[in-house]
């Protein structure tokens, strides 16, 4: 242990870059103490309680003092003295200071005016709150985040109606508005067709297929999937409605939705009915009879309405025919249920979008084929363990039990990967059917892991005999960021089949179940 | 809505970063936050703010709030014994005055209530420190909140009746402010010292140095303090832990003025050398002039401005405007700072003294700008300390232009807090501070940088929106 010290004559430096100097040599390794002080009698004062040497007090002078072992008081002078000469202080402050982070909507606000839209992806315990903040700040608001109170939801859509600002969501995970895309979006052209709808999927479905068929996409609103209650009352959807009516880039209107609560169904129909734009109304499971009025189109499908939308777009026929398989399909199908086991009967759907899996519920339903799921339709059974299958199953992967800690199966399909895997493996599937989300948001290679998965599951089948039909849809368009043409041959060079729609997928595993079960008509 | 499919999207994103990087990849404009949950996380009081953001009666009442803030003109106008300027302190009354939000003698730390027993024994109401405690203890002698009747003290903050206090005065509205003398630094009341020559220093101030700096004040010409406290950020100081430059121009003022009063020579000299030999000189000062623009701010209601932010070594309080004379505290933020040699941070008094209300008005922390040597105090640079400055600008009302910031191309410091901004950025006040020894008595032993509490801003807007509430149930 030893005691160093330095004095160096008639240097001034102000207390505070001292005190700097001195944390500096204190940090250095095997330093004890040290000060680096102007000899005040008070600071040499200090410098002798501190057991750190008596000094003369000159306060013109400056006294470095470190006590440890004897090279780490050598080393500690010799960076105090670096770090007291001229250069060192100069470049001390050379860096510029950083552009401060904006934590909050009105400091962003405060930088930029412009702004008029916030997107909010928050928990949703916040949600709400940021929501509110927006709509206070005059902009509109779209809400991905979920598990906002339907007190709040109904208070934002009020406050936001009275002053003719939209808030689409909570829950609206899709909408591109003016070309941009915001949440899960597919890269659709620009074009005539404006869609108002209240789930993601179903608007995914909806705007790629219209690109695919060669038509644009003006705006797409969602609303969340609260908005068609009774509580909420249509408030997002009626607005959305109104808006596109009221924009000239858009000619034909979509709304897309589960069956709404009846009254606020009979509300968005009369809106519709008095808009002057043609409107396709596409409520999954509803009666397309009862959607009726004045220029009002209804649906069965979400393909079918972006058919009919098309149609009405180009002024022609407005196609509304059943999915028919055509013979060439028929025939395969019809193949490759002829070679299955007398154990293998039922179908499995895996899916990651939940409107999806809704659909494909209500395809087999309609062809007399019941199912169980985790989210079932009317008609359909509650699975009772997710994790497991019984007999005809079709789940929603990205369902909150899923996901509740883990990334939803359209940013991360492993885990989803893995159960169409292990559906495959099953002596009872007779049909594995499922959904590949491209667009915005979603998985970067959505199908990278999934055909590893499928050609050690199918081989494994193929051992011990089995083959198992394979039916997907990609929903997507060729201006997506994944590549949708790859996507489409590995899926096809897996041996999967690829139908066009998500319903029309659906319907083709419906007839291999028909055919399996002896049950079709 | 039709604005919203007429126009160019311009988004702001909240939440998944990955959505930004979409609509900018897909040619569209987004800026992203750098979000965490607001007040403190409390979702319930997230969405009552959510409530109170553009809300009239508060935009209005802040808008009154800060232009009286603004309009303030502080006037050194005299140096009178506490006796004489404050009434609680009055002829016959045994009261103290200590720094922070009010606290009971038992919850007080160290240094204050050395303080207090320093003052009781300086004001001959007990013979020794123990019957001066037991004073104190017993409620005999009457303990409040400089804050409660218009004074603010650096540190302890203790003012009794026979102590000096400068007199500031706003010529705008003619409310009055006070502060005590700043007796310099090492053993110090305002540190918990109370030996017996602190003691006969604060005599001398009292006696021959009040006498002298009162005639001389009588005599000084330029009263006024804006403009001397202007000069002074132009001059290094931020006016809270750098004093050197206004200590320099007070000195300037008050020496002429005190040779013409004809004093004897000997007496003149002692109290020219007392304000030459202490750089926070003019601190005490600079918190009474910062104290009467505040309360000229204060009592508007509805309005979210912050009037008063002060520690007294346990807790750090805040007051609002809107709410009147009711406090919210917290536990004060740790300090992030350095230590005289032989000291650390197991020495330190948590943070205390009612000098946070220049930070209240935009000096101090908020000026840091001005002051680049002070950011040295947490090893930061020239660049951190406009920095530090330029960020108080997302949490103020605006910036007040008769203080300006050359490094800044001579911007006015952020000044009018709203507490609604501080909760919703999780931005906190930045306060320049002296660390003091947890024991009474030993005096500083560092300086540093610490935050005011998020806790006291959300639960003053918790307070706030009552008063909102209240007037929204009252039938018009």
């Amino acid at each position: 242990m030893s005691l160093r010290s330095r004095r160096y004559s008639n240097l001034y430096k102000d207390s505070v870059s001292l005190m700097t100097v001195s944390a500096k040599v204190a940090a250095t390794r095997g330093v004890e103490q040290a000060s680096v002080v102007m000899a005040t009698p008070a600071n040499v004062e200090n410098l002798a309680r501190a057991g750190l040497g008596e000094y003369e007090a000159r306060a013109n002078d400056l006294l470095v003092a470190v006590s440890g072992s004897e090279d780490a008081c050598e080393e500690a002078l010799h960076l105090a003295d670096g770090l007291l000469s001229a250069k060192a202080a100069a470049g001390g402050g050379g860096e510029a200071a950083a552009d401060e982070p904006l934590t909050s909507i009105q400091m962003a606000v405060a930088r930029d005016p412009s702004l008029n839209l916030a997107l909010i992806s928050v928990p949703g315990a916040y949600a709400a709150a940021e929501a509110m903040k927006a709509l206070r700040l005059g902009m509109d608001v779209m809400l991905f985040s979920d598990n906002v109170p339907v007190e709040r939801e109904l208070a934002l859509k009020l406050y936001a109606r009275e002053r003719d600002l939209m808030v689409m969501g909570p829950d609206c995970g899709t909408a591109i508005v003016g070309g941009v895309p915001l949440g899960f979006a597919n890269a659709v052209r620009r074009g005539a067709i404006g869609v108002v709808g209240a789930s993601g999927t179903g608007t995914q479905e909806v705007t790629a297929r219209i690109h695919q068929l060669g038509q644009g996409i003006s705006h797409a609103l969602g609303t969340g999937g609260h908005d068609l209650s009774a509580k909420i009352g249509g408030i997002s959807m009626l607005h959305g409605l109104a808006a596109l009516d009221a924009d000239p880039a858009t000619k034909v209107i979509v709304l897309v939705s589960k069956p709404p609560a009846p009254e606020v169904a009979e509300r968005v129909l009369a809106a519709a009915g008095r808009s002057a734009k043609p409107v396709v109304v596409i409520f999954l499971g509803a009666d397309p009879a009862s959607i009726k009025g004045e220029g009002v189109y209804g649906a069965r499908t979400l393909a079918e309405a972006a058919d009919i939308a098309v149609g009405l777009v180009k002024g022609g026929e407005v196609r509304a025919a059943p999915i028919a398989l055509l013979g060439e399909v028929q025939r395969t199908l019809d193949g490759l249920a002829r070679g299955m086991t007398a154990s293998q009967r039922f179908v499995r759907g895996v899916f990651s979008g939940g409107t999806f899996c809704y659909e494909a519920q209500l395809v087999h339903v309609a062809a007399g084929i019941r199912a169980y799921s985790n989210t079932p339709t009317d008609g359909n059974l509650q699975l009772k363990d997710s994790a497991k299958s019984q007999q005809n199953t079709i789940i929603d992967m990205g369902d909150d039990e899923f996901t509740r800690g883990r990334p939803h199966p359209m940013i991360d399909p492993t885990q989803r990967n893995a159960r169409i895997g292990q559906e495959i493996a099953d002596p009872e599937t007779a049909v594995v059917l499922f959904d590949v989300v491209l667009g915005y948001g979603a998985s970067a290679e959505p199908t990278a892991g999934l055909i590893g998965v499928v050609g050690a599951a199918r081989a494994q089948a193929k051992a011990a005999g089995r083959q198992v039909a394979l039916v997907a849809h990609v929903c997507g368009t060729d201006l997506d960021p994944q590549n949708r043409a790859g996507v489409l041959a590995a899926l096809k060079s897996a041996g999967v089949l690829v139908a066009s729609s998500n319903a029309e997928a659906a319907a083709w595993s419906a007839a291999i179940v028909a055919a399996r079960s002896g049950a079709g008509r | 809505m039709k604005a919203l499919l007429g126009r160019d999207l311009e988004v702001v994103n909240v939440g998944l970063e990955g959505f930004a990087a979409d609509i900018r990849a897909a040619g569209g404009h987004a800026t992203h936050l750098s979000w965490a949950p607001p007040a403190g996380g409390d979702s319930a009081l997230g969405w009552t703010l959510a409530g109170m953001i553009g809300d009239r009666r508060i935009e209005e009442a802040n808008c009154k709030a800060y232009d009286r803030y603004l309009a303030a003109q502080p006037r050194l106008v005299d140096l009178m014994l506490a006796r004489d300027a404050i009434p609680a302190l009055g002829e016959g009354k045994r009261r103290i005055l200590h720094s922070g939000p009010p606290i009971p003698w038992e919850h007080m730390c160290g240094p204050q209530k050395g303080a207090i027993a320093g003052a009781i024994l300086y004001e001959g109401w007990a013979s020794d420190l123990d019957i001066a405690e037991r004073l104190a203890a017993s409620g005999a002698v009457a303990l409040e909140p400089c804050h409660a009747h218009g004074a603010v003290g650096p540190m302890a903050g203790v003012i009794s009746p026979s102590m000096p206090v400068w007199v500031v005065e706003n010529a705008t509205a003619g409310n009055r402010a006070f502060s005590n003398l700043n007796e310099g630094l090492g053993k110090v009341l305002r540190f918990g010292a109370n030996s017996p020559d602190v003691l006969e220093r604060l005599r001398w101030l009292g006696g021959e140095f009040f006498t002298a700096l009162r005639a001389a004040i009588g005599a000084m010409k330029e009263r006024d303090l804006k403009p001397l406290m202007a000069q002074a950020l132009h001059m290094g100081d931020e006016l809270h832990n750098r004093n050197a430059a206004a200590s320099g121009l007070i000195f300037k003022r008050l020496a002429l003025a005190l040779i013409d009063c004809g004093l004897d020579s000997g007496v003149v000299r002692r109290a020219l050398a007392f304000v030459a030999g202490n750089d926070h000189f003019f601190l005490n000062i600079s918190m009474a002039a910062c104290k009467s623009m505040s309360d000229a701010a204060h009592r508007v209601p509805f309005s979210s401005m912050v009037t008063a932010m002060t520690r007294n070594g346990v807790n750090f309080g805040i007051r609002l405007s809107g709410t009147g004379d009711q406090w919210f505290e917290a536990p004060a933020n740790a300090v992030n700072g350095l230590y005289f040699p032989g000291f650390s941070v197991e020495d330190a008094a948590a943070d205390l003294g009612d000098s946070a209300i220049t930070e209240t008005n935009g000096l101090g922390g908020f000026a840091m700008a001005a002051s680049p040597a002070i950011v040295q105090f947490v090893g930061g640079t020239p660049a951190d300390a406009t920095a530090n400055s330029r960020r108080m600008l997302a949490i103020t009302l605006g910036a007040n232009p008769a203080f300006t910031l050359p490094a800044l191309n001579f911007a006015g410091t952020p000044a009018g807090i709203d507490a609604r901004l501080v909760a919703d950025s999780g931005v906190l006040p930045i306060i320049n501070t002296g660390i003091a020894h947890k024991k009474a008595g030993v005096g500083q032993i560092g300086a540093g940088i610490t935050t005011a509490p998020m806790a006291c801003f959300a639960d003053a807007l918790a307070a706030l929106a009552q008063t909102l509430a209240i007037q929204d149930k009252r039938p018009s």
